[in-house]
């Protein structure tokens, strides 16, 4: 299987001519990862989220599997075994820690790609699919995440399965039944648990197979780059391996560090202590906060406190929730401007980093307890916040005079595109041996 | 079109904030920030600085304050509090040999199925056995102390500040502006609890209740302290082995990420980008 965009495979020993007539396993990876793909030269460290990310998601299917042959999902039994695994299980504590702090690192990772995504507009046609999947990946990863953070059955992890749950009550007509469904009961409970824990299993592997679709429309038009400008001839290219495949490397190294100081030195800074007290069905905690993870969005469900015409406060706050998310989906139709980079919009750079500001302080609203002056301080953010996705970005994107393009990668680069042919025989990878 | 609907959609959410934003500024502004007794004088947030050796990212275990803890805890605070997730053989990690655990876990008596007779029946602890419950019939719901170092914010130095934290006397200006939270029968004051009054009553009351077999001085200051590390123990086991493997690990990774930042400037060299 070859990509439109990458050049074709032409197998070196009788070996892979055997095996690529067989099986084209050596031409999807040359083609994929490999010396075929060819990749702007001019990517900056915040196309390595991408890579960040998949391997985030190898940690946690690895350390996840190995976890799941431990753990017990049943409610009389989640809490110890859980504790089982940190005590007793040879290095239990160091998968246990790492899966849980992997999450964190993987979410962290996400919202650095989804950021970059919105800065240099990578969202924008030709790559809408591939912007499409990714916003459904963070769907599935948001899932995952909250049914996982069930699964240890401390306080919580029941609370936040309860208010999560709740949410769907607040939909007309259909919202109890369908929370009694979900839950598969009246309340949180065994039924929950397993279903919860069949659910974290599975939906990782889902996870994989839409990042494969993921890369696959990335390899339709080929990787964007930070002047938002096409590949226009060779000399804006280098082979993505080893170029690329070199780069991620040492940031792969780079992340393990960041990653190891939490795991090792403080696995419980990102965590909640009420999670250590076993789930108790009749007291709810003094603060119920989800994972930092999520702060934004659990400050955009509680900045809904009044009844607005028809609509009840609660369903306000779960639609706006989703919604905050949803809108993603229909970014690259709402956002007309023809030019990608943010480098080149002087306007929407301006309100970019207003949403990089405005997320910032929802988050850390959402974290606080639903108390003044924090809930006033997030109805002005949320305000802000859907503004700017469903007002400003379409208004800006047609009233807006961007600033002149470069003609070429190469040109951005170099200063010179006439240097282009001079330049592309230094773009070759060096030779083998 | 779908910019026009885009924006609509934008302005419903807007207007539907901008209207719960009036009703709670109305609201703000006739009840004022929101007052509680524990906001104004729980010291929740101001906890008394505790060293331990277990603390930061070199931190060890010193073996003989956790055997010190574990007397305090065995002495005073196994009295009411259970220990559910430790058991009896990991207390080699404190130091003390298979003959002394198999004397320690020998005093306890557990329940268990006798393989005989089929039924449960109370017999001397073991090794391998976890501490076992305790039955507390009084007012209040003491927690396992197993993870508790874990599931309080502030850690060891939470549990030292509220064993040495009880006054009593509460603050008359407490007692003027919240005369709900006035100290009940049978309830003690202490700040650093989360409602300001505890069913706990001050379990180190007195210096001296243990005997240490090291020599120190049993002062409450000391119990306390001796107490918190032992808890510190008891939620993470692990930590010395934690420590240990991560600074080895962070070397190596260390060493692997420079290699692979060279071949990265190796590869990239002549190739303006």
């Amino acid at each position: 299987m070859s990509f439109p965009w990458s050049k074709e495979y032409t197998p070196s020993s009788p070996a892979m001519v055997w095996l690529d007539e067989k099986l084209p396993l050596p031409r999807l990876v040359y083609g994929a990862v490999g010396a075929g793909y060819e990749v702007p030269r001019n990517l900056n460290y915040m196309w390595n989220f991408g890579f960040l990310a998949g391997f985030c998601l190898i940690i946690q299917i690895v350390t996840g599997v190995v976890l799941s042959m431990h753990y017990g999902a049943d409610t009389s039994v989640a809490f110890n075994s859980t504790e089982h695994i940190m005590r007793d299980v040879n290095w239990g504590w160091m998968l246990r820690y790492g899966h849980a702090n992997g999450a964190a690192a993987f979410f962290a990772v996400i919202y650095m790609h989804i950021f970059r995504g919105f800065y240099f507009g990578s969202y924008k046609a030709p790559r809408e699919m591939i912007w499409l999947l990714g916003v459904t990946i963070f769907l599935l990863m948001m899932a995952t995440a909250f049914m996982g953070y069930v699964l240890p059955w401390g306080q919580m992890s029941y609370w936040a399965a309860q208010v999560i749950t709740g949410l769907f009550g607040a939909i007309p007509l259909i919202g109890e039944p369908l929370k009694e469904w979900l839950l598969g009961g009246f309340a949180p409970g065994n039924a929950t648990l397993n279903r919860f824990f069949s659910l974290h299993f599975l939906l990782p592997f889902v996870i994989l197979g839409v990042v494969i679709l993921h890369i696959w429309a990335l390899h339709i038009p080929g990787s964007s780059n930070p002047t938002g400008v096409e590949v226009k001839s060779e000399s804006d290219t280098v082979p993505f391996h080893p170029y690329y495949t070199g780069k991620d490397g040492w940031t792969v190294g780079l992340f393990l560090i960041i990653y190891s100081l939490f795991v090792f030195f403080m696995p419980n800074a990102l965590g909640h202590p009420d999670n250590y007290i076993p789930a108790n069905p009749m007291q709810t905690p003094a603060h119920i906060v989800p994972e930092w993870y999520f702060w934004p969005f659990y400050a955009i469900l509680r900045s809904f406190t009044q009844n607005f015409l028809i609509f009840d406060a609660k369903l306000l706050g779960v639609m706006a929730m989703f919604s905050a998310i949803l809108i993603w989906f229909f970014l690259p139709w709402l956002d007309k401007s023809p030019v990608r980079s943010a480098r080149y919009r002087p306007l929407y750079r301006k309100f970019f980093w207003a949403l990089v500001v405005d997320v910032l302080i929802l988050g850390y609203l959402g974290g606080a307890p639903a108390e003044q002056p924090y809930v006033l301080i997030s109805q002005i953010a949320t305000i802000y916040y859907f503004l700017h996705f469903l007002v400003i970005v379409p208004i800006v994107s047609s009233i807006e005079r961007p600033d002149p393009l470069p003609f070429s990668i190469t040109e951005s680069v170099l200063g010179n595109d006439s240097a282009a042919t001079l330049q592309a025989a230094s773009a070759t990878p060096p030779a083998a041996g | 079109m779908i910019r026009i609907f885009s924006i609509l959609v934008g302005l419903f959410f807007a207007a539907a904030l901008t209207w719960s934003l009036f009703w709670d500024t109305l609201q703000l502004s006739k009840d004022g920030l929101p007052k509680s007794a524990a906001h104004e004088f729980g010291k929740a947030h101001e906890l008394k600085p505790l060293k331990l050796s277990s603390d930061g990212p070199f931190g060890k275990f010193d073996q003989a304050q956790l055997q010190r803890g574990f007397a305090v805890y065995k002495e005073v605070c196994a009295t009411c509090h259970s220990l559910g997730l430790v058991s009896y053989r990991s207390l080699a990690a404190l130091g003390y040999n298979e003959a002394e655990i198999k004397a320690v876990a020998g005093k306890a008596t557990v329940n268990a199925l006798d393989p005989l007779s089929g039924e449960m029946k109370d017999r001397p602890g073991q090794p391998a056995d976890k501490f076992p419950p305790v039955i507390y019939a009084g007012t209040g719901h003491p927690p396992d102390l197993s993870l508790i170092t874990k599931a309080r914010h502030g850690g060891a130095a939470y549990i030292y500040s509220l064993l040495t934290g009880y006054e009593t006397n509460q603050p008359a200006e407490l007692l003027k502006k919240f005369p709900d939270s006035k100290t009940g029968a049978g309830m003690y004051y202490n700040p650093y609890f989360a409602n300001l009054n505890i069913a706990m009553p001050p379990p180190l009351a007195s210096d001296g209740l243990v005997t240490y077999s090291d020599g120190t001085p049993a002062t409450k200051d000391q119990m306390a302290k001796d107490v918190s590390a032992f808890l510190v123990w008891t939620a993470q086991p692990e930590l010395d082995q934690r420590h240990q493997t991560g600074w080895w690990w962070v070397l190596f990774l260390t060493f692997a990420t420079t290699l692979g930042y060279m071949a990265y400037r190796n590869i990239w060299a002549g190739t303006k980008h």
